[in-house]
Parts: structure tokens; sequence; C-alpha cells
């Protein structure tokens, strides 16, 4: 069997892409099923995530596969000095799918070098995380009725935030317009915006973010403007507020636009935003477990028609 | 006058010749293919004058040839050099080194929280951009330019 491990989505074909939205879309109507009954999906979270490992948990539980695993590297051999190769070698042998996240870069790339049976990247260090990217993609899917010709705008940490990087480069293939929102210190990187013009995405840079430029956005892609990553305090103090979104600012933006935050939030989304018709980082959370269950099933070899044709529905 | 030159190094009867090393290069050089572990003759000389580079390297290697794979890695350090097979004392081929696709276990990626850095594994590279030199590691994805490689 050729190895069907997801280790990144970047480099997905539109029609790959699509499947896996229509089949997170078929898991939405009906998430509970025994599909994966028999099956064993291991969760190795060599870096603690609780939010990231529920929401995986969640989804092989909800269509009868049975897991095992850790959520804490310090309960395991690496804390005797087991390399990773050693671990996975030896999980593989229990488990029909390893869903692991490491703090390493590169970590599942290896690991699923290593071993046959197929590795879910539930993120490695500042690297990549494709389920994340996923839910984005269904959240925008669901919530503009297409992926193509899109504005999205993108607020806050864009020089860390891995879950930008990723976005971007799994939206090259739709036609989107970028906006970038963010302050200095924090700006996009040189290496995405060459990526950018290279794969002709257009963007547009800006470190004003009011009422006036948030106005046509499709989607505002919010993420959080942390402390320890500035250098100079007195620049965080001056920026710290300036990225914070307020109801208030959403007066003038379009009906159709929803705000996305890959979570946890701090004090970026000031809290009355919840209430908004616009706020939809909650359900965006929601829209992981459809996302996951997806993400699982491709990597067994269970394809959208299997999952349209299953008889294992729990009503 | 060019008989004199001729004598400067043995002329090799079976072997390789390295010729056009930039000077600063040339221990890189004789680090990478291992000649401080090469039991075959070997005439190593620095500071040589060249037309095309000014001063230069030159390695000699008695009765040994290079595989594809050193001749790779050596594409690393210094892309321009020339190498020469001798049989019988006549140059037989000449070859230029070629940076390749993909480079296995050459180089050492920059980004410390790497995998490779931290598991007994080998490191991969794709080359991105051969003009600009520019490398991306296989498993972190971080590029990095081949001036400021480390050897593994």
């Amino acid at each position: 069997m050729a190895n069907r491990s997801i280790v990144s989505i970047a480099d997905y074909t539109r029609e790959k892409l699509q499947n896996l939205l229509d089949m997170a879309g078929e898991f939405e109507k009906c998430p509970n099923r025994d599909i994966l009954k028999g099956k064993v999906v291991a969760t190795l979270f060599f870096e603690p995530s609780t939010r990231t490992r529920l929401s995986f948990e969640t989804a092989a539980n909800r269509l009868g596969a049975r897991v095992i695993g850790f959520a804490d590297p310090k309960a395991t051999s690496s804390t005797k000095g087991e390399t990773l190769k050693d671990t996975i070698k030896m999980v593989s042998n229990y488990a029909d799918v390893i869903v692991m996240r490491h703090k390493l870069e590169g970590a599942a790339q290896y690991a699923s070098e290593v071993t046959d049976v197929p590795i879910i990247n539930a993120g490695d260090g500042s690297n990549l995380h494709p389920s994340q990217t996923m839910l984005d993609l269904y959240s925008i899917y669901k919530t503009q009725g297409t992926l193509e010709n899109l504005k999205i705008y993108m607020v806050g940490d864009l020089k860390y935030g891995r879950t930008v990087h990723s976005l971007l480069m799994t939206m090259r293939k739709y036609n989107s317009e970028f906006h970038f929102i963010a302050p200095k210190e924090l700006e996009m990187p040189d290496e995405y915006k060459e990526y950018c013009v290279k794969n002709g995405i257009k963007y547009v840079e800006q470190t004003d973010f009011t009422e006036d430029t948030i106005a046509d956005a499709d989607i505002l892609y919010m993420t959080r403007v942390q402390r320890e990553r500035f250098t100079d305090l007195m620049e965080y103090e001056r920026v710290k507020d300036a990225y914070i979104l307020r109801a208030d600012m959403l007066g003038k933006c379009k009906d159709n636009m929803k705000i996305l935050h890959p979570l946890p939030r701090v004090n970026e989304i000031e809290y009355a935003v919840d209430d908004s018709k616009h706020a939809y980082y909650f359900e965006q959370a929601h829209n992981g477990l459809f996302a996951r269950e997806a993400l699982i099933c491709d990597v067994l070899g269970i394809t959208l028609e299997d999952i349209k044709n299953d008889k294992t529905i729990i009503k | 006058m060019s008989e004199h030159k001729e004598l400067q190094v043995a002329a090799l009867e079976n072997g390789t010749v390295i010729d056009h090393i930039p000077t600063e290069k040339l221990f890189e050089v004789v680090k990478l293919l291992q000649l401080d572990k090469c039991t075959d003759s070997v005439s190593i000389g620095n500071n040589f004058p060249s037309k095309k580079i000014g001063r230069k390297g030159l390695i000699k290697v008695a009765g040994h040839f290079f595989t594809d794979e050193e001749i790779s890695r050596l594409s690393v350090v210094c892309p321009n050099v020339h190498l020469s097979i001798i049989r019988d004392y006549k140059v037989v081929e000449k070859k230029t080194v070629d940076l390749p696709d993909t480079l296995t276990d050459v180089v050492k990626c920059a980004n410390p929280v790497c995998i490779t850095n931290n598991e007994p594994m080998h490191t991969v590279f794709h080359v991105i951009d051969k003009e600009a030199g520019i490398l991306k590691c296989h498993y972190c994805n971080k590029e990095q330019h081949l001036d400021n490689i480390k050897l593994k």
C-alpha cells in the first residue's frame, strides 16, 4: 500500500481539496457512524495540545474507532532517550493510523518515512498544521459557498503565525486577494511575499486596522499578537491595542463577511463581537471535527463514495 | 617555462586531478572527499597562479576515481571546479561539477529545531534554485544559501 500520510496539504490539487471538503460535508450531516469499527487510532502528542488532541480523538470516537495514545511526552520512553523512529515503529505494531504532534519541525515527514502506517501531522513545531488549514478551508467554503475569488484579510501576527502561512499557500489556487494587516515587527515574512509573487497571488500590505480598511473583506482572519514575540517591549505596548477587533468596527463590513480565528483568543477580539452575525470562530472550531473525520478516513483509503453509501450511520 | 610548471606536481599515471579550487575552499574539499583518510598518494597544492581565478588550489589523487555521489558532494562546496580523469598519463575524461537536484546527507540543516538535528538520521535538501544556490530542507522546509551551509 502506498503511504497515504498527510504531512502537508499545501500542494494538494483543487480536486483533492474539494474531495476532502465534500467528505467533511457528509460528516457534518451525519457525524456519528461506525465506519471505523475495529480500527485503532493512536494520538501521539509529544508536545501537549489539548484542543487539537480532543478534536482528533472525538473524530475517531464518533466514527467508531478506538483510541490509544499519550497527551504528554513526560509519560513516554522519549524521556528515556528513545528516538522518534523507535517510538513510531513500536506504535505501528498497534495502530491503523498515527496522529502526531511534535515540537520539532519535519518530525511528521520523517515519521511517515519510517513506517507503513499512515501518519497525520497534527502540527510539527512552527512548520505545518494541515488539519487546522483543512478546517479553515472548510469554514471558508461553508460560509462563502466557494473558495474562488475571495478577499481574505489576515490580521495580527503574520510573522510567526503558521496558520496564516499554510492558509496562504493552500489558497493560492483559488485566485484569492490577500490583505496583510500587521505591525512592522510582525509583518508577513519576505519569503511568503516572494512566494505570492512567484505564484501570482495578489496581496496588499497595510498597518492600519480600522472600520474602513476592513470594509471590503469576505474573510477576516484574526490572530493573536503575543508579547513574547517582541524584542522591543515599547513597540509592543504601542501596537498591542491597535490590532483588537471591536464590535464598532463592523459597521461597514460586507454582509457575507465572517471572522475566523484559530483560537485560543486572548483579547484580540472584543467579547461584544461574539454576538455579531459575523463572528464564526466557535463554529470554525466545531468544523475541525468534520475536517478531522475526513482526514482520518482519507488516510485509511475510505473514499467520498464509501462515505455517501455508508450503512453504519448512527441516527 | 611550461616544463618547469609541470614539475611543481608530479604527473599522474592513473588517477584524478581536481583543478581550479578556490584557495579558501581547498581544505574543505580535502575534508569533504575524506582525503585525510585516503591511503593512495595525494598531492595537495595551493596558491598556484590561475588565469581564471587569480590563485587556485589543486589536488591530485593517484589511482583513485571518485564516484558520482562524491562529485555531487563536491558541487556543494565549490560548484566550478574541474575534474580530469587520468589513465596512462592521458586525460581521458573531463568533468565539470554539477549541483544535483537533491543532496542526501551532505549538508547540515541550519534550523536547530529541525528533526534532522535531533534524530540519528540523514538530511535531505532539494536544490530549488541552482543559479542562486538555494537549498530547501526536505523535513522542516527552511531554506538556506549555499554560501552559508555547514557540511554534515
